[in-house]
């Protein structure tokens, strides 16, 4: 059921206009972008750590800063921004869609799971560009990408393979790798097999945790916990790091400190490959905490980061291009002149032969950044941030002209 | 890291002040008559002022400035030093003298940078929080008119003719012409992505804008048929250096004109431009993540600020060659010189 439709653009505007002294770039055309937010909701339980629960304005207070940014930079351009959000069950995107669709919307940031973005990119159409805040799916930038699909956050590959650099940069080659067992998490699991074998890591020992349902947040919880995680990873081979792959969030936090060997723990818990966390603060970082967190109230994650970005991307994309027609956005998007600053330290572009953005992934104790890859020493005849990923040469998406 | 606070002692300056020659009786640095200048350098981690004689390259004092200070400027009679204590949302005023705190300056939240009239009467401040310059009156300790233009606004420049302010904002990624006549934007010129620093040149003809992450200076001549005109773009090169860690962030020009200086950040170096061509005609090597750079009056020498290095570095600049780097307080940002 489409739970709710909200617009926020009118008073924004004529807040905007009314205070600002606007004098126009000579010969800017007028133009008015309204950009469709729709997030997907799923039952879920409740996350194994408090901090991770999900606020109710989870990506749109990201794309409602990314939003605001983009009213005043338009505000000197004769650019108008405003924005709709929506959520929708996974079962209702027909409706969700339709919505935005009749509201003559060209433009949808989707926040949701890869099938559900696949959905919304097959039932707006082609003419509609549909940007991904949140699927980390490898396959929607590979053999089921879609022309109209544009790819803000980074894929499974792309998580493991930062991750992955920075192990060997470490000198852990010897991975201790365990896998939940919901699809997802065997996903993630394929992805670090990959970012092994390409990095020159061996992957020493598997082991499979099953989801059995169990109750996560019990009183006496860490009692359990402390007995059976030993027991689960004792005798395993020789190995320097453990790599969980639990994107499903059932065991991947409770390894360190229990795991039989000391060793330390990457991956879904311990060191986490992330698109952006709230303590990041380099690169100017702080200013952007500080206005989101001014704005909404709260910590940023990952999802508000991804839609910021989408946000950012298109009123980048306006600002440059001067036009509101999505086929020359998106032109404009993947061409080699769009460049965008995202306090990730350099730009950020867009792959032409998937319709993925190229970034720097943060690698965080969550706390702190501990490090950002792709690591020293880690070249490509493009760009090094092209070593995250799905590499041109190896794609198998033909959904772009290239 | 701890650093132990120096106290100011007012011996040790008047020392500093008389006995340069003899201090200097060995320097290969300082040839002739020296006169010592009081170099001040804003330590953003440290949340201090670390005071360098210019003549001695000695570090003279340190003292407490106030939460995360960053912009720092000196009225032009060299008396008041002026300080952007960011997490205080105030500009502080010191006695460069003393070093005693004088007042705030109401400066509008999270000041960055700002820039001083010729005259010394008005600050020009950039709020990267809410999207303003603050434009502050001197004497009269009071906000004249608050300006609102792009988002994260940065670099602050004032013509020569003091006709225009110029704030750059990051990411809307603009240079804003304000008029200082009402205090109206009358003009916006598009640059590369994150624009840092904006600097004129002494006939006020040509303004420079660095863009950090578009990895560019932005060269625009202010004689265009419609006002304001971007004419070129300045790249960098280094060989051994990946380009997306060539981020242009503080410049100088000398005031003949001839020569731009650009600091790269995490680069490590110091690009030195031929104004004439626009051409990068040699790269400098300083510390690490190098910031800001101001001239020492009579521009014998250039310093830079290194945030990650903890150190200033000194530049000769008819040579264009570095020649002694000072340890100062904890990421240094901004640095600025007093006058003879």
């Amino acid at each position: 059921m489409l739970q709710s439709l909200i617009v926020i653009s009118v008073y924004c505007l004529v807040f905007t206009f009314g205070f600002f002294p606007f004098a126009k770039i000579q010969a800017a055309m007028a133009l008015d972008v309204t950009v469709g937010v729709l997030r997907v909701d799923y039952p879920e339980l409740a996350p194994v750590s408090r901090y991770d629960r999900k606020p109710e304005d989870l990506g749109f207070a990201g794309a409602g800063l990314g939003n605001e940014d983009n009213q005043t930079t338009g505000s000197f351009l004769g650019h108008a921004f405003s924005m709709e959000t929506a959520t929708s069950a996974p079962g209702d995107l027909e409706e969700a869609v339709g919505s935005f669709i009749g509201n003559g919307l060209k433009i949808i940031v989707v926040i949701g799971r890869g099938e559900d973005v696949l959905k919304v990119a097959d039932l707006a159409g082609p003419d509609v560009l549909v940007f991904n805040a949140s699927a980390p799916e490898t396959s929607l930038r590979d053999r089921d990408c879609r022309a109209n699909v544009l790819h803000v956050a980074p894929s499974r590959v792309m998580l493991a393979d930062a991750l992955a650099q920075f192990l060997v940069w470490k000198k852990w080659p010897r991975w201790f790798l365990v896998e939940g067992s919901n699809p997802r998490d065997v996903k993630l699991a394929e992805a670090y097999r990959r970012a092994a074998k390409k990095f020159g890591a061996r992957i020493v020992e598997e082991r499979v945790f099953e989801d059995t349902g169990g109750s996560r947040r019990a009183d006496s919880g860490h009692v359990l916990v402390q007995r059976q995680i030993p027991v689960f990873t004792q005798e395993a081979d020789e190995h320097d790091v453990i790599v969980a792959a639990d994107e499903s969030d059932v065991f991947a936090l409770y390894l360190p400190f229990h795991a039989w060997t000391p060793r330390p723990v990457a991956g879904s818990g311990g060191l986490r490959p992330v698109t952006f966390h709230a303590a990041h603060e380099a690169w100017g970082a702080t200013q952007f905490q500080r206005r989101f967190e001014k704005q909404s109230g709260r910590y940023i994650q990952p999802e508000d980061y991804n839609a910021w970005v989408a946000l950012r991307v298109i009123g980048e994309a306006v600002t440059r291009a001067q036009s509101d027609d999505p086929q020359i956005l998106k032109d404009y998007i993947l061409s080699d002149a769009f460049e965008l600053a995202a306090f990730k330290g350099q730009k950020v572009t867009f792959r032409a032969w998937n319709g993925q953005m190229r970034q720097p992934v943060l690698l965080t104790d969550s706390k702190i950044t501990v490090s950002v890859s792709p690591q020293d020493g880690y070249l490509h005849h493009r760009s090094p941030l092209d070593s995250l990923g799905i590499d041109e040469a190896e794609s198998a998406c033909e959904a772009f002209n290239n | 890291m701890m650093r132990h606070l120096r106290k100011f002692s007012p011996k040790s300056s008047l020392f500093g002040r008389m006995a340069p020659a003899l201090l200097l009786a060995g320097s290969l640095l300082v040839p002739g008559p020296a006169v010592a200048n009081k170099v001040f350098v804003s330590n953003e981690r440290g949340n201090t002022v670390t005071v360098v004689d210019s003549a001695t390259w000695e570090q003279i004092a340190e003292f407490p400035a106030g939460n995360r200070p960053r912009g720092i400027g000196i009225s032009p009679d060299g008396k008041h030093l002026y300080v952007c204590a960011s997490d205080d949302d105030t500009i502080k005023v010191f006695d460069t003298d003393t070093y005693e705190f004088l007042w705030s300056l109401p400066s509008g939240p999270d000041p960055e940078l700002f820039v001083i009239s010729p005259d010394g009467s008005t600050l020009y401040v950039s709020n990267e929080d809410d999207n303003l310059v603050t434009v502050v009156d001197t004497a009269k300790k009071t906000v004249v008119a608050e300006v609102p233009v792009g988002v994260e606004p940065e670099g602050m420049a004032v013509s020569p003719d003091v006709r225009f302010v110029v704030n750059t904002s990051e990411t809307t990624n603009m240079a804003h012409f304000i008029a200082t006549e009402d205090y109206q934007i009358k003009h916006n010129v598009l640059v590369d992505q994150r624009p840092r620093y904006a600097r004129f040149t002494n006939d006020g003809k040509t303004l420079y804008v660095s863009s950090e992450i578009g990895g560019t200076v932005s060269v625009i001549d202010m004689l265009g048929e419609a006002g304001p005109e971007l004419v070129k773009k300045i790249g960098f090169e280094v060989a051994g250096v990946q380009p997306e860690w060539l981020q242009p962030v503080g410049m100088r020009i000398t005031s003949d004109n001839k020569w731009l200086f650009v600091a790269l950040g995490p680069a490590n170096r110091v690009a030195v431009i031929d104004a004439a061509s626009n051409e990068v005609v040699r790269y400098i090597l300083v510390g690490q993540r190098v910031w800001q750079l101001e001239f020492t009056p009579g521009e014998q020498y250039l310093l830079t600020t290194n945030g990650n290095s903890n150190d200033i570095t000194v530049i000769d600049v008819a040579e264009q060659e570095a020649v002694k780097s000072i340890q100062v307080g904890q990421q240094p940002w901004g640095v600025v010189v007093a006058p003879d």
